[in-house]
């Protein structure tokens, strides 16, 4: 299949993303606003196409743990969801984790706590960066800003879930899910036919020992062990999977530090600042887990101060914060609750509570 | 009769022809971490003999539950994946739908299967997945230290139900094997015992028959093993054995529930 133009919206660049990424399975449960995931998915038969399953299952829990069992066979495996869904996810993603196994999940966000709203927001940061479940774990956080990298972060996260084998999450809004923009689509990849024998359990042969997939040790001294290992992991993705775009950061006095929507909306106060005179730029992390956390404070220095812009109540500040440590003034601003704010609120903010500060 | 007598004699027995019992070599040489007196190892020893008698090992994927046999996969020389509490039907699934082929078994206590995981199990059934489940209903949770489960029969007494389950506050016992016989998606549901050899033998054949039928993909095949707890029922196994057939099976009938896909009368 050649590259190929089509306007999608960000939910069915997902779903078309797993089928060209060589995706082995696909399981989810329907909840606005991503279901357009499932429903893409079910409507263009990827069995037919390429072999691929997929299975609308009985709730998120169900849904988790069907990818926990597909990923354990070594497949490609892909599934998505929005917050309170995601909230349900959270065992699975704890045992898959410490399971060490590769996934892909796409968390569609919207406004919370509780059902919340159907609207955007970004108040699972974290949720999603900090682990989400219980013990310690990170899952490797990609966060894109337009529909072009709904589809691309797919197999990225495919090849990023299986160098670490770790789950790797999409983590994006109800706003990216929902709008329709030009995506240039990549060529088919062939699903996989070898499984990697040192660890899945596709059944024992003669030539090699039983694998076993588990996230058990009863005893503690061998608990501390996978743990170690873990933390060596992503002590690994932080040298080599940090992932960010600067923009007008060169001269920049001023940054603005924004994710996914609220970095397309930060785009456009640059702009407005620029023209006011005011030297602003904007740093885009596109790896949540790991942060950029050298850049800003390799960056601290040659900067007056920082603004974390975020569809929540002040969350990756916290990030921002520690990267800094105090040299330079880091607030928050941004509209939430399913809100989103427009770029002259942001660059209001700049002003208030920077700037002016 | 000699001493020097006596041993020739019985090393004249130790023979290959003699053989009435010999453990699975589909048996790891781990030591068993159930009681003794427990019936969970009797039917590890099964599957394990079911698996190398039909030649399926290297086509053999095990889902282990939360509970006593949490450790399962210690034990049977197949792949294993270990579960999160009451899941294994979801992870069978997705096990088993990237593999249809492939022999996909799990093995569930009544806590797992009948309380935490009933969504996960009625819907296994409901979509009537080509797995095999193994169901250990013993009436109580054996891991945790005996507390009350939802097979629990009424006025029996657990570390959470002390003066004796009673029904209008702690609800009825599930009998989850007829339940799920309901369900179009299940094909063989039968319900059986291992505290006496003729039961085992029993057992055994429903346990190849569950295997077999993954072959038809027909529906689930589900073989509920009511078994005794005797560290959890507080009481010797013998006793417990014998509490077992006088106060379980009255409740919990052994025999088939549902055979190809068609409701015993």
């Amino acid at each position: 299949m050649k590259k190929e133009l089509r306007l999608l919206k960000g939910n069915e660049a997902i779903a078309e993303a797993s089928i060209r990424a060589g995706a082995d399975a696909y399981f989810g449960y329907p909840i606005t606003p991503q279901s357009e995931v499932l429903e893409y998915l079910t409507l263009e038969k990827p069995e037919e196409r390429t072999g691929m399953v997929v299975l609308q299952a009985e709730s998120e829990l169900g849904a988790i743990n069907m990818v926990f069992g597909a990923a354990g066979a070594g497949r490609k495996v892909i599934t998505s969801s929005s917050s309170p869904g995601i909230s349900l996810f959270q065992e699975g993603i704890s045992y898959i984790a410490s399971a060490e196994l590769p996934c892909v999940i796409a968390n569609i966000v919207r406004g919370g706590p509780g059902l919340g709203t159907i609207q955007p927001s970004q108040a699972d940061y974290f949720q999603a960066t900090k682990g989400g479940g219980h013990g310690d774990y990170h899952m490797l956080v990609l966060a894109p800003a337009s529909v072009q990298e709904m589809a691309d972060f797919v197999p990225l996260g495919f090849d990023l879930a299986f160098k670490y084998r770790n789950p790797v999450m999409i983590l994006t809004d109800g706003l990216i899910g929902q709008m329709m923009e030009k995506v240039e689509l990549f060529e088919q990849i062939p699903r996989a036919t070898e499984f990697d024998q040192d660890w899945v359990s596709t059944g024992k042969t003669p030539d090699r020992e039983r694998n076993i997939i588990t996230s058990l040790d009863l005893q503690a001294v061998d608990m501390e062990k996978r743990n170690l290992r873990l933390q060596a992991k992503y002590k690994k993705m932080k040298e080599n999977e940090v992932r960010f775009e600067e923009i007008s950061c060169e001269d920049a006095e001023y940054l603005l530090v924004a994710y996914g929507s609220s970095a397309r909306i930060c785009q456009k106060t640059v702009q407005l600042a620029r023209a006011k005179g005011i030297k602003a730029g904007l740093l885009r992390p596109i790896t949540l887990y790991p942060y950029p956390t050298m850049y800003l404070e390799e960056i601290a220095g040659k900067l007056k101060g920082i603004l974390s812009v975020e569809m929540n109540a002040g969350q990756m500040v916290e990030d921002i914060r520690l990267s800094v440590n105090g040299k330079i003034p880091v607030e928050h601003y941004g509209r939430f609750g399913g809100m989103v704010h427009s770029p002259n609120e942001v660059l209001e903010a700049l002003e208030e509570k920077i700037i002016k500060a | 009769m000699s001493t020097e007598a006596k041993s020739i004699a019985i090393k004249d027995i130790i023979k290959e022809e003699n053989l009435v019992h010999r453990k699975s070599p589909l048996m790891t040489d781990k030591m068993l971490s159930y009681c003794p007196g427990c019936g969970h190892g009797t039917v590890h020893q099964i599957i394990a003999e079911v698996i190398e008698e039909m030649g399926i090992q290297s086509d053999t994927i095990a889902v282990a539950p939360v509970g006593c046999s949490v450790l399962a996969y210690e034990f049977i020389d197949v792949d294993w994946q270990q579960a999160a509490h009451g899941r294994a039907p979801a992870v069978a699934t997705g096990l088993k739908r990237v593999m249809p082929n492939k022999y996909i078994f799990t093995y569930q206590g009544d806590g797992d299967l009948a309380a935490i995981g009933t969504n996960e199990t009625i819907h296994v059934c409901n979509r009537g997945e080509h797995i095999t489940i193994i169901f250990i209903n013993n009436g109580i949770y054996g891991m945790t230290g005996g507390q009350m489960a939802p097979t629990t029969i009424e006025g029996m007494v657990t570390s959470t139900s002390p003066y004796g389950r009673e029904v209008s506050s702690m609800g009825n016992p599930i009998k989850i094997s007829e339940l799920l016989a309901e369900l179009p998606g299940t094909y063989y549901i039968t319900r059986q015992a291992v505290h006496k050899p003729s039961n085992v033998r029993k057992t055994k054949k429903a346990i190849r028959k569950a295997f077999e039928n993954q072959d038809l993909k027909k529906g689930v095949s589900l073989v509920e093993v009511v078994s005794n707890c005797n560290s959890g029922w507080k009481m010797s196994p013998v006793r417990a054995n014998k509490w077992m057939e006088e106060n379980m099976f009255s409740f919990y009938p052994l025999g088939d529930i549902k055979v190809d896909g068609e409701l015993v009368k």
